[in-house]
């Protein structure tokens, strides 16, 4: 490896981690009511709610891609939003991939803090508040606390599965460097234009990252299991 | 076990499918440009209509099937949207070079959806535009085209922020077409029957001709569908098809 990497590179590597964080971030705060009131609600339609948001575990990319890009462009809900500040659509945008992001990696953060939620039953927050603390102070004094090891969980796994993003990227990024060419775009023009080398480092890199991720996982939910007994 | 089990299942279709490729030798997989969409779904019905064999089209951009060609894809006959690959892969002894020919010659246009758009070259200049759309120049030869266009008008150092690419022409198409970018270079085929918005056929002066060039695949070569599909395509009726969708024709072969 005498030749270093071209900056593009660099400037994908540094888009993808921008678009990985500030997803997780929204997708949490997002998520974070939707599946405390999964785990809390008895109303009867939840699990169609549930079901909802599970949808793009299933979905291919493709059709999540069609309907972003229609509902971002100029005669979609997307096209008014950009309309504010003088654009027609959001797509090819870095705003319109966090929302790409966002609606693809929700299931991956809303399920396990669901689970975690759930886990510790009504017990703790009964004890609260016999305590006299207010539902909102239980909520972040007690169950987010004892939730901590989904909310470990759902971060990791929103933010690796942003970094994993391919379908929907390449439908509704228009593959703008700085703006919407993620690392995973990027690995493929590089294999479509017959670059290889630049393909198989960013790969491995890749490769070397996922590994990471899910060993780190593993790890996490063994210390998780031990800690709870 | 389950896994055991789904590798056999894996296995069986893998040889179902292999020995079904086999007894029906008049079957052809033909790699196909993405702007060469639409006529080559009608050669090929045309082509099956008169011969019974049956060309199986892909589409994609030049550049993607390049790569797959090389990595041992099984593609019997590519029609590329260009000289350079289908030369580069006789080169390699993937093609045969003999078979190497011109079956069409591509038109770049600059379209929008909206009517009374798009006015010449004025409407590059003005730039009025938030978004132009154009294929991945690197992998796909209209792009490679829009960008000659662009730079022989001085213009592609103004005009490169606006750029969206899709990855071959039919997603630059499509970007247009969702009306996600106001204008885009497309290939002129790709408007065939559509009579609305706007367009600007680039003037052949100001990007250097695109020849596609098709070429028979080693792995096509004793394949009789093959070598009956690149003769189909040479002949008057294909032609008449390429015609129609706005191709100008290679008066040499």
């Amino acid at each position: 490896m005498t030749e270093s990497l071209s900056p593009d590179v660099w400037i994908a590597v540094r888009l993808t981690i921008d678009l990985a964080a500030i997803t997780t971030i929204v997708v949490l705060a997002i998520g974070t009511p939707i599946a405390w009131w999964l785990s809390r609600t008895r109303a009867w339609w939840k699990e169609v709610i549930a079901t909802i948001v599970a949808m793009p575990l299933v979905l291919p990319p493709t059709v999540l891609g069609f309907y972003l890009l229609v509902l971002l462009g100029p005669d979609g809900p997307g096209g008014t939003i950009a309309g504010l500040w003088g654009g027609r659509t959001l797509a090819f945008s870095f705003t319109g991939l966090v929302i790409g992001s966002v609606v693809y990696s929700l299931p991956f953060v809303v399920q396990p803090i669901r689970n975690a939620f759930e886990a510790m039953g009504e017990r703790p927050l009964e004890v609260a508040a016999t305590l006299r603390a207010s539902p909102w102070r239980a909520f972040w004094t007690v169950a987010v606390p004892l939730a901590r090891p989904g909310f470990l969980t759902a971060a990791v796994l929103g933010f690796a599965h942003t970094v994993g993003e391919f379908g929907v990227v390449l439908m509704i990024g228009g593959n703008i460097p700085g703006a919407t060419k993620v690392l995973s775009v990027a690995i493929y023009d590089y294999v479509e234009t017959s670059q290889w080398r630049e393909a198989s480092i960013l790969s491995g890199g890749m490769a070397a990252f996922a590994f990471v991720v899910i060993l780190s996982m593993i790890l996490m939910q063994k210390r998780a299991a031990r800690v709870g007994k | 076990m389950r896994i055991s089990r789904f590798i056999f299942g894996a296995v069986c279709l893998l040889v179902c499918g292999v020995v079904a490729g086999r007894a029906d030798a008049d079957q052809v997989n033909v790699a196909v440009a993405a702007n060469f969409t639409a006529p080559a779904k009608e050669i090929a019905a045309a082509f099956r209509q008169k011969t019974g064999h049956e060309a199986v089209l892909s589409f994609g951009s030049s550049g993607q099937f390049y790569t797959q060609i090389n990595q041992d894809a099984p593609f019997g006959v590519f029609l590329s949207a260009d000289q350079e690959r289908p030369k580069k892969l006789a080169d390699k002894g993937l093609a045969e070079p003999a078979s190497r020919f011109t079956y069409a010659i591509g038109k770049l246009v600059l379209w929008s959806k909206q009517s009374g758009y798009v006015k010449g070259e004025a409407t590059l200049q003005s730039a009025a535009f938030a978004k132009l759309s154009i294929c991945n120049p690197a992998a796909a030869p209209y792009g490679e085209a829009a960008v000659e266009t662009m730079k022989s008008l001085k213009l592609y150092d103004a005009l490169k922020p606006k750029f969206v690419e899709g990855a071959d022409i039919m997603q630059a198409f499509q970007f247009v077409d969702t009306g996600n970018a106001e204008v885009g270079f497309v290939a002129l085929s790709q408007l065939t029957g559509n009579v609305g918005g706007s367009r600007w056929i680039v003037p052949q002066t100001l990007y250097k001709p695109i020849r596609q060039d098709a070429v028979l695949l080693k792995k096509g070569a004793d394949n009789k569908a093959a070598t009956a599909f690149l003769e189909f395509l040479k002949g008057p009726q294909a032609r008449a098809i390429i015609e129609k969708y706005g191709y100008a024709l290679d008066n040499g072969s």
